[in-house]
């Protein structure tokens, strides 16, 4: 049982919490996913690191309620315990100095994004960051993001704060020259980035989420066409090189479970 | 007395409601029906059957016992070799083990001796219960990673001898491919936990969500004070058949079909919180266990048509005899001496059909073996809704990465002295899949059963030495 000791709403349907697992906390890092099932009919299903202290032996999950399961997991107050959580799991993001980077992160992967970030920044590189976001309400951990980036830009879907959408962002692959470029969130953005990226030629790691249900190998639900051999993204990735990824194949299987998922939701609170 | 030449029949359901249903197809022999079955054993002086298990199951021994009317004594003395008899008596190839060697095969059936040890233990699991036992020290402290089969009975064998045993467990329930692989009507999941509750009456503790590799390294591990590790974590990785289109949405591997239904109890969705998609008509390639297993399941996920897809003829299947026979009571179809050769898809990326290739099988080559090979322009289509690709597993890749020192053959199994099971690393211990590749579940049971007999000597030597 792994107790929640902190909640926090990020923004309306955007949650924070940290949950203690001392010994997951130990060997964490950046850009390795937990896969947790909250109850004895639940589901498994994997969450992005978005922090961990070893001091409390906490690890800090940022979430959307959006389907069943998260939505479950938005109910459950400080005090209660996530029935399971393995982890860390995934391949740990590659950090070093590699120079000039631009990192962009969008949603609530944002939080997986800072943790990149802190790694990156005590590697030496300098950080140029994009945090993206459905609208103005939907931006997370801005003030965090800035305190470890050389120079943050802000973009939303709708242009509620900073740019509108990220076309901005082949002007900045113009201005700057980049070793090296990170992509974490939704895949649709990933996708995007990634296209913009390739037309520079600049090196660029995604970090994908398909569906999972084990997370250690076993049922290939996440696998991924990268170049042209197929790659789990739980035992092979999460990490990627973006400019081999197989997006439009990537999003389509996303999709797969959805008419399910909207069961479960209606069953679940009528929507 | 002269013995009778057939086996008493085990009970089934039949096979027009058991196809709706998840509930186990075989309900096991009353009785009266065991006590009918051990009459037929002639307690050969030199028992040949024992000789054809790989834990040594003292065969003759219980079978008198049932006769006799003890069966808990039945059970009890199953139990002495065998940590894991409800589960052996239901999915163990009896056919091409003990019951091979039966002296009554020669001239009629042999005896159903797993259908007797299922009925002893089962006898055992209604009318007991379980008690902890109290084993006396011997200070020794031994690791084993993954719960399954092989696992469990390296765990059982040392904690009997006096050793403190943990067990690592990746997933959230232990068991292994017993919970997540074999499908709940040919092995009911409560009594998977009743023997893993077993286990843990000799003193064994089993952790969850405990990623070997990921959360704790082999190195972490004897950090921790443990003397010797077993690892035991299986066929991971399932393979597939590299061909165009088998990441469309409705193709599946068997490991992630199987984990939903079996491990996540998707058959109940939304009950439970897992969903699994089935549509009408169902492709399992492979003629394995898995696939059978895999097959019967869509069949009562509701598919309408459930085939098997195999590039060999019916000869060379490998599932077990009754479990083929069963698919075909149910009416899985059959489609033998047939390969696939691309997936093919709608405009919204989902499965709608598969096209086939047509094989023959080749002259006998040198090693006996005859190959399947394509008849060219015999290709033809079979349409799809959900395809499930049973070809084998790979080892789990993650133990091996993560451990310096541990050797891997290119196939990704780990390398071993096959007297022992040790590893290149002294004091490390492996078996079942992860050794062999994927195989059985007494297979890899034996394999725990010659690690554990390792492991003991290689604990007390170094017990022995440090004090």
């Amino acid at each position: 049982m792994y107790e929640i000791v902190h909640k926090e709403t990020l923004s309306h349907n955007v949650k924070l919490i940290e949950v203690s697992a001392p010994a997951v906390v130990k060997k964490t890092k950046p850009g390795q996913f937990v896969i947790i099932r909250i109850h004895e009919k639940g589901e498994r299903f994997p969450i992005t690191i978005a922090d961990s202290n070893p001091v409390k032996g906490t690890l800090t999950l940022i979430y959307a309620e959006v389907g069943k399961s998260s939505s479950l997991l938005g109910k459950m107050k400080v005090g209660e315990s996530i029935l399971n959580l393995a982890g860390p799991l995934g391949n740990p993001t590659k950090i070093k100095n590699y120079g000039k980077i631009l990192c962009v992160g969008g949603g609530v992967m944002v939080g997986a994004l800072l943790l990149q970030l802190r790694a990156l920044k005590n590697a030496g590189n300098e950080i140029i960051t994009i945090v993206g976001a459905r609208n103005k309400d939907h931006l997370i951990l801005v003030d965090e993001i800035k305190k470890v980036s050389n120079k943050t830009y802000l973009a939303t879907d709708d242009g509620s704060e900073g740019y509108l959408g990220i076309d901005f962002l082949s002007d900045i692959l113009k201005e700057n020259k980049f070793d090296h470029v990170f992509t974490i969130g939704p895949t649709s953005m990933q996708k995007i980035v990634s296209e913009m990226t390739n037309n520079y030629h600049i090196p660029t790691t995604v970090n994908l989420f398909p569906i999972m249900v084990d997370g250690t190998g076993m049922c290939g639900a996440c696998r991924v066409t990268i170049g042209n051999t197929t790659r789990f993204a739980c035992v092979h990735g999460p990490d990627f090189d973006g400019h081999q990824v197989d997006f439009d194949e990537l999003i389509s299987r996303m999709r797969f479970y959805n008419p399910n998922e909207k069961i479960a939701m209606v069953l679940y609170d009528g929507r | 007395m002269v013995a009778k030449k057939s086996q008493i029949e085990m009970p089934r359901q039949d096979p027009s409601s058991r196809i709706k249903n998840f509930d186990e197809v075989a309900t096991g022999y009353s009785t009266e029906m065991a006590l009918e079955e051990a009459s037929r054993c002639l307690n050969c002086p030199k028992p040949q059957c024992v000789k054809g298990c790989p834990v040594e199951v003292p065969i003759p021994e219980f079978i008198k016992l049932v006769k006799e009317g003890n069966y808990l004594e039945a059970a009890k003395k199953i139990k002495e070799k065998n940590a894991l008899p409800a589960i052996c008596g239901r999915v163990c190839p009896q056919e091409d083990q003990c019951q091979k060697n039966c002296i009554l095969g020669i001239r009629g059936d042999p005896i159903a001796i797993g259908r007797l040890e299922r009925f002893a233990s089962d006898y055992e699991r209604k009318y007991s219960t379980i008690q902890n036992q109290e084993i006396p020290h011997t200070g020794g402290k031994a690791a084993v990673v993954g719960t399954g089969p092989a696992g469990l009975t390296v765990a059982a064998d040392l904690a009997k001898l006096g050793h403190k045993v943990t067990i690592f467990e990746s997933l959230h329930i232990a068991g292994g491919v017993l919970m997540y692989g074999i499908p709940e009507f040919r092995l009911p999941k409560a009594i998977v936990q009743n023997e893993v509750e077993y286990i843990k009456s000799l003193g064994v503790e089993i952790r969850l969500d405990s990623t070997v590799g990921m959360l704790a390294t082999i190195q972490e591990i004897f950090n921790e004070g443990y003397d010797s590790i077993f690892i035991g974590s299986g066929a991971g990785l399932p393979n597939f058949l590299l061909i165009p289109g088998e990441n469309l949405k409705g193709v599946y591997s068997a490991n992630e079909f199987l984990i939903r239904t079996n491990l996540m109890k998707a058959y109940k969705f939304p009950e439970y919180d897992t969903p699994i998609r089935v549509g009408k008509k169902v492709g399992v390639i492979g003629a394995g266990n898995v696939a059978m297993d895999s097959a019967r399941c869509a069949l009562r996920l509701g598919a309408e048509r459930s085939y098997i897809i195999y590039r060999r003829s019916r000869d060379e299947m490998p599932a077990r005899i009754e479990e083929v026979e069963n698919a075909e009571e149910e009416g899985i179809h059959f489609e033998f001496l047939t390969n696939p050769i691309r997936f093919i898809g709608n405009s919204r990326g989902y499965l709608e059909k598969v096209e086939c290739i047509h094989m023959k099988l080749s002259e006998p080559d040198s090693s006996g073996r005859r190959h399947p090979e394509p008849i060219s322009r015999s290709e033809f289509m079979i349409e799809l809704d959900t395809a499930i690709i049973a070809i084998g597993q790979s080892p789990n890749p993650i133990i091996q990465q993560t451990t310096e020192g541990l050797e891997a053959t290119r196939h990704g199994t780990i390398v071993v002295n096959e007297n022992t099971m040790e590893t290149k690393i002294p004091g490390v211990f492996a078996g079942g899949d992860v050794v062999s590749g994927a195989a059985t579940v007494i297979s890899a049971m034996g394999a725990g059963r010659i690690a554990a007999k390792s492991m003991h000597q290689y604990i007390l030597s170094k017990i022995g030495s440090s004090q």
